[in-house]
């Protein structure tokens, strides 16, 4: 799965969690908590939903980490 | 530490002897029996070692190394925002709202307020616009301190529309502010580091906090300046704070836990508050108990059910000793988190419990009692505490043990909401003669220990913040396809509850994934991930009473697969 591939499947698991962040114009630089409101349920969520789509277990203590969707993308990219 | 170093050695002689005047001569007044809660944080140290001592220890968000903040520089910044106010022509008794994330210039706007006489209410930052606008008209602020990013995101589109708000000043750093607002920073720079704190007659209001109930919109509990008699002696004989303590009290201060005992407790008692600017993160939290050596540690359910799930190698990895009392507020903590604190922390979890209308801790476990895992433990000193049930003509108290009643408090402790704003009715309606009617039900054992039982009410607690199910409703009703809404709290395993609606559409549209995402977004954009549904259901209808009111408690019974209890008012059409 090239990075393409996995941003469009993070960022459709993304939509479910969060459907009102606005696709079109997202920033894969941007803060989850501060720009797109996620709060730590959601990123729970978000994690859970990665894991079960695209089989990469985010240990808990990695949740924190993930400050945008270009940190997520990085940390998946090395593992699927 | 000794039982002998304990502040409160022994509850029950402590509890015999103790009278409210005699905390107030803890606090060191203004004269003539006027006080200032700012006064008593800050002022009051001021000449004393306390002064140079760190107030509030920052840690960005970004960066491991903290920044010092003294009493003395704190004093000084809270000034600088008092005179602001002043030079602004905000006059005392105006209201002054606070929607910022953790940073040290909230606490100086938050003391600064106080100072001048004006009346502060803090706003929860992961609110959306809508709870924020809501809580704006109800309570006509004067100014509104904020950050450029939540202004520009929360607050911009719908400011224009609110007459009462006069100034918007942006406390965090600025280039340029934008349109209709004012830099925080530069005024204060301008402004004198000076500012004789004003003294308030005890009953002047100080504080005014949003609370949610079953119906309508949100509650505004004012407090007055008296409350710090009792965040005083809270902090120091339930939290144990000793003066120069590292204490961390890990509540947003966006809420009335973090205000009371994340601002005003602390700093009465002179101790080093840790202000944690990010959000949840278990490694960062472990290491800042280390690296700080945070001896008082005030934190909530749902953060340690969190840490509880990621195991113990983190906490063993970390030397967690300096440690020496942990409390936990917000919503019952299970016996098991208390177990795990002892077996993993080395040290039991203290529950307590309190609520927005109590203004501080009412009941709780003490550092020099035995802990019961469960229980919130038995009433502070200069508390009557007492269960009862509703009769046709008012209460009567239960006096066998185990018998289940709402929680029901002896008005007369300095904390003590003295109304809600613009609802005199509700504010009467909460008390029947004597006693505070808290809304919890809770029985009592043999040996006075409380335990909680439930709300009487469909009030949400989701991570210990109160969600009303009125507000989520009427925003699902916004959108053109819902007929009807009803909103419940559903168990979950780290949040206590989660809000899940109940959603009835009008005829023509289609109950499809597209239209439930489209339902969530929209919640989610205008009351922020914190009060929206985590999960929408379609139904077509929903439970009703014949006066057509949708019963809450049925929608719960049947999700959770309870009795339905009493379903005689039920509307017909709405059995099943």
């Amino acid at each position: 799965m090239n990075r393409d591939e996995l941003r469009k499947a993070v960022l459709e698991e993304l939509s479910d969690v969060a459907p009102d962040i606005d696709m079109a114009t997202f920033d894969d630089r941007a803060s989850l908590q501060d720009e797109y409101d996620l709060d730590s349920m959601d990123l729970l969520n978000l994690a859970a939903a990665v894991h079960k789509r695209l089989g990469v277990n985010i240990p808990d203590q990695d949740y924190a980490r993930m400050r945008c969707v270009a940190d997520l993308l990085d940390y998946l990219q090395e593992r699927v | 530490m000794q039982a002998s170093s304990v502040n409160l050695p022994d509850y029950e002689q402590f509890c015999a002897s103790f009278s409210w005047a005699q905390a107030w001569r803890e606090l060191a007044g203004m004269g003539d029996g006027r006080l200032n809660i700012a006064f008593e944080a800050l002022d009051r140290h001021m000449g004393t070692e306390v002064a140079e001592r760190t107030a509030i220890r920052f840690m960005p968000r970004d960066s491991q190394t903290p920044v010092d903040i003294s009493y003395r520089a704190l004093n000084e910044r809270a000034a600088r925002f008092a005179n602001v106010l002043q030079d602004l022509g905000v006059r005392p008794g105006e209201r002054v709202y606070g929607l910022s994330h953790r940073i040290p210039d909230l606490y100086a706007a938050v003391l600064g307020t106080l100072k001048h006489g004006c009346v502060f209410t803090p706003l929860f930052p992961a609110f959306g616009p809508e709870p924020i606008r809501q809580r704006v008209e109800i309570g006509e602020p004067a100014v509104l301190v904020t950050s450029e990013r939540l202004y520009r995101k929360k607050v911009a589109d719908w400011v224009a529309d609110t007459p009462s708000i006069r100034h918007v000043l942006l406390i965090d750093q600025l280039d340029e502010a934008p349109p209709g607002t004012e830099d925080a920073a530069s005024l204060m720079a301008a402004a004198s580091d000076q500012y004789a704190t004003r003294a308030m007659d005890p009953e002047d209001p100080a504080l005014l906090h949003f609370t949610s109930g079953t119906t309508g919109k949100p509650k505004g509990a004012l407090h007055v300046h008296e409350a710090v008699v009792n965040h005083h002696m809270t902090g120091r004989y339930v939290l144990d704070m000793h003066p120069g303590d590292i204490y961390w009290c890990t509540a947003d201060p966006g809420w009335v836990t973090g205000t009371s005992y994340g601002i005003i407790a602390p700093l009465t008692n002179g101790v080093t508050m840790v202000v944690d600017e990010a959000e949840f993160d278990a490694e960062r939290w472990y290491r800042i108990i280390q690296d700080q050596k945070v001896a008082v540690w005030y934190t909530a359910p749902t953060a340690i059910r969190m840490l509880i799930k990621l195991g113990p190698e983190l906490p063993r990895a970390h030397d967690l000793s300096s440690l020496r009392f942990m409390a936990s507020v917000g919503e019952p903590l299970n016996p098991e988190a208390v177990i795990w604190g002892r077996k993993v922390l080395g040290k039991p979890f203290h529950d307590n419990w309190w609520q927005t209308e109590t203004g501080g801790i009412m009941i709780s476990n003490y550092a020099s009692m035995e802990v019961r895992p469960g229980s919130m433990g038995k009433p502070i000193p200069g508390v009557e505490a007492a269960l009862a049930r509703k009769t046709e003509t008012g209460i009567e108290l239960i006096t066998e043990p185990d018998e289940t009643g709402e929680l029901v408090l002896k008005k007369g402790w300095p904390s003590m909401f003295r109304g809600y704003l613009h609802q005199k009715e509700k504010y009467r309606n909460s008390f029947v003669g004597d006693w505070y009617l808290t809304g919890d039900l809770a029985r009592r054992d043999a040996d006075g220990y409380y335990w909680f039982v439930g709300r009487d009410d469909d009030v949400i607690k989701s991570s210990g913040h109160l969600i009303g199910p009125f507000e989520v409703e009427s925003v699902l009703l916004e959108h053109p396809a819902v007929a009807e809404a009803g909103v419940i709290g559903v168990p979950d395993e780290i949040a206590g509850e989660t809000v899940k609606a109940f959603v009835a559409l009008k005829p023509g549209y289609q109950a499809d994934e597209r239209l439930r995402k489209e339902l969530m977004g929209l919640a989610r954009k205008r009351l922020g991930p914190a009060v929206a549904p985590r999960q929408i259901d379609f139904r077509e209808e929903l439970p009703r009473t014949r006066s057509g009111k949708i019963m809450r408690r049925l929608l719960r019974a049947r999700e959770l697969g309870l009795p339905e209890g009493d379903t005689s008012t039920l509307e017909s059409g709405g059995a099943q």
